[in-house]
Formats: C-alpha cells, structure tokens, sequence
C-alpha cells in the first residue's frame, strides 16, 4: 500500500512503513546533510530510523547557510 | 596577548567583533572579510533545501573561521513563533555542533522588530534544554531582565536599529540605562549598524560587543570595512576603559594660565 506525504511541500508517494531514515536514503542525501522537522517538530538524527512516515505528514529538511 | 577577553559560557574570546556571514559579493571575499575583521565569532543560518545554495560561501566561511579558531553561532532566522525556533535552534545545534544560538523571533515584517513574548518563551525552553542561548531583542529593561533572570541567557543582544538599516544606534539612552540597570550583564548591540563610528559609540557607553553583517557585506570594500570595524571596536572598548571626562555646559580652560594676564596689562 501507498501513501501520500509532503516532502518539503511537494508531494510524494511512499510505500506504507517508509521510515524517516530510509526516505533520505532514497533521496541519497547522507544522514549528516541535513535537519529533519517531521509536523514542525524537530527530529534527531538518532531518531530518524524509529520514525515512521504516516499518510499526510509533512517533513521538511534543511541544511547549513550563510546567516547574519 | 588579549588582557581584556569578553568571557561567554567560560569561552574567552580575544575579539568583540561578531561578524555575519551573509550578503557578501563573493564567498572569497567574504573569507577575507572574516580574516581583517579579527573576529572570533561568526553566525550562520539555516534553510530548507529546496531553496537555492549559497556558491560554496558557507564552506569557505567555516574554513575562514577555523583558521582563526572562530566560534560558530548559527541563528533561527526567519522564526516568528517560540515553537520554530525552539525546532529550529535543535537543528543547528544537530549540524553545526554548538550549542550556542542566536535566537532571533520576529514580531514585526517591517522593523523586523523581535516578539519579546514569544522570545522570552524561547529562551526559557532553550535554556532548558542545554542552550546557551544569544536573545536578539529589544533595549526594553524589564524584558532583558527577565530574559537573564528567568530565562537564564547567557548574554544580551539588544538591537542598535532595524536589521540592515544602517541607522545606528536609534535609542543610545535605553542602551546606558541597560548599561547602568544590569551592570554584570554581558550586552552586545545586535543589527543596525552602518558605521565604524557606531560600533565605536556603543562601546564607548560600555556595550561588551557588536554583531554586525551588512555594514560589510554590503560596503564597496567590505575587506577594507571589516578591518575600520575592527580598529573602531578596539578604540571604543579602550575609550571605557579608560573613563570618558563628563561633559560640561561651558568652556574648560585646558591651558593653566588662569588668573594671569600676560599680554595686557601694566607693562604694555
């Protein structure tokens, strides 16, 4: 079965069960490149492969910038 | 040898300058700039991903900081309520390694003035959290007070005048009242800076340092401005130091002759 999630606002499709985890490993975006918020909440890096994606959630990624 | 550091979190640091990262015409530059500054703390930021990168001006910057042994300080720019920032402050701490943050939540899309509410929530819960925590916030005493005696911060940055405006120092007196009120607080004006001369007037009136980023980034020789920053912030600082004389209503004569006129008199 499918689901439905956004990912950084788009949509995306995912097998039911996807972890956190295995979605940035599809991503190819190594474990340390980034920050993850699952619902607006922060998730560690630690956590990520106990998380599990459900239909609608909303995840955001993000990574280190310049900055005043 | 640095006889006079600014003590954070038991961290000396040998420069008052803290130095922005952003904005600047190129990442070489902007390594530059960090160099002629002297600055032992730049902040950074955080974005989403889908958003443009930077032309490799963080890598260089983190390599500019290194070499000078720099402190990071990444910020929670672009927050406008406690619970953001609190997740994004998680964040930074998860990627850049530091636990110090630069907690910026903005109440007003035009001054781009902090929300002292949500930003005392902030701090409080940062704090908890294992935060040492740099408010961004206004001049207002009880607010500040509170952000050190409740919330437990470790410094104070109240703002010179609006992000990006170049205008100064817009309430010099609300900043000696803070200077004079919270005598122990360590305060460094944050934002609003335009010139060499400013950063100067706040230390002069016993400000412990200043953030600033565009004054540079956006200078026609932001190297060369990096640098009249760095010498104006050692002036001022020397300039406490050493005790600035009381101003007076009417002249002072400086020469000791009073009392003894010597060109007219008897023996013209």
């Amino acid at each position: 079965m499918m689901i439905e999630i956004r990912l950084d606002d788009q949509a995306r499709q995912l097998p039911a069960g996807t972890t956190l985890a295995a979605l940035l490993e599809s991503l190819d975006r190594p474990a340390a490149s980034v920050a993850t918020a699952l619902n607006g909440s922060f998730i560690p890096r630690e956590r990520r492969a106990a998380t599990v994606l459900g239909a609608g959630d909303q995840v955001l990624l993000f990574k280190p910038i310049v900055g005043g | 040898m640095n006889d006079d550091p600014l003590i954070i979190d038991g961290v000396a640091l040998a420069s008052r300058f803290f130095l922005g990262t952003a904005g600047y015409p190129s990442p070489a530059v902007l390594a530059e700039a960090i160099e002629a500054s002297g600055t032992q703390l730049v902040t950074l930021g955080l974005k989403r991903t889908l958003q443009a990168g930077d032309n490799g001006a963080l890598a260089l910057a983190l390599d500019a900081a290194r070499a000078r042994g720099a402190r990071l300080l990444p910020n929670t720019a672009g927050c406008r309520s406690a619970r953001e920032a609190v997740a994004l402050a998680c964040m930074a701490r998860e990627l850049y390694g530091t636990h110090w943050i630069k907690l910026e939540v903005v109440g007003d899309e035009l001054s781009l003035q902090p929300d002292p509410f949500e930003l005392l929530a902030a701090a409080t819960e940062l704090v908890r959290l294992g935060f040492t925590v740099f408010p961004y916030c206004t001049e207002d005493l009880v607010l500040c007070r509170r952000l050190l005696d409740e919330a437990g911060c470790a410094v104070l940055m109240p703002w010179g005048a609006p992000i990006g405006s170049g205008q100064g120092l817009a309430h010099p007196r609300a900043l000696r009242t803070l200077r004079e009120r919270l005598p122990d607080a360590t305060l460094v004006v944050d934002a609003g800076l335009g010139a060499p001369s400013q950063a100067a007037q706040a230390l002069e009136m016993g400000i412990d340092a200043v953030l600033l980023n565009t004054a540079v980034a956006k200078a026609r020789e932001p190297v060369r401005m990096a640098a009249a920053f760095r010498d104006a912030i050692v002036a001022g600082r020397a300039a406490w130091r050493a005790g600035l004389i009381a101003t007076q209503d009417f002249a002072v004569a400086s020469t000791p002759v009073s009392g003894h006129a010597f060109l007219l008199g008897d023996a013209a």
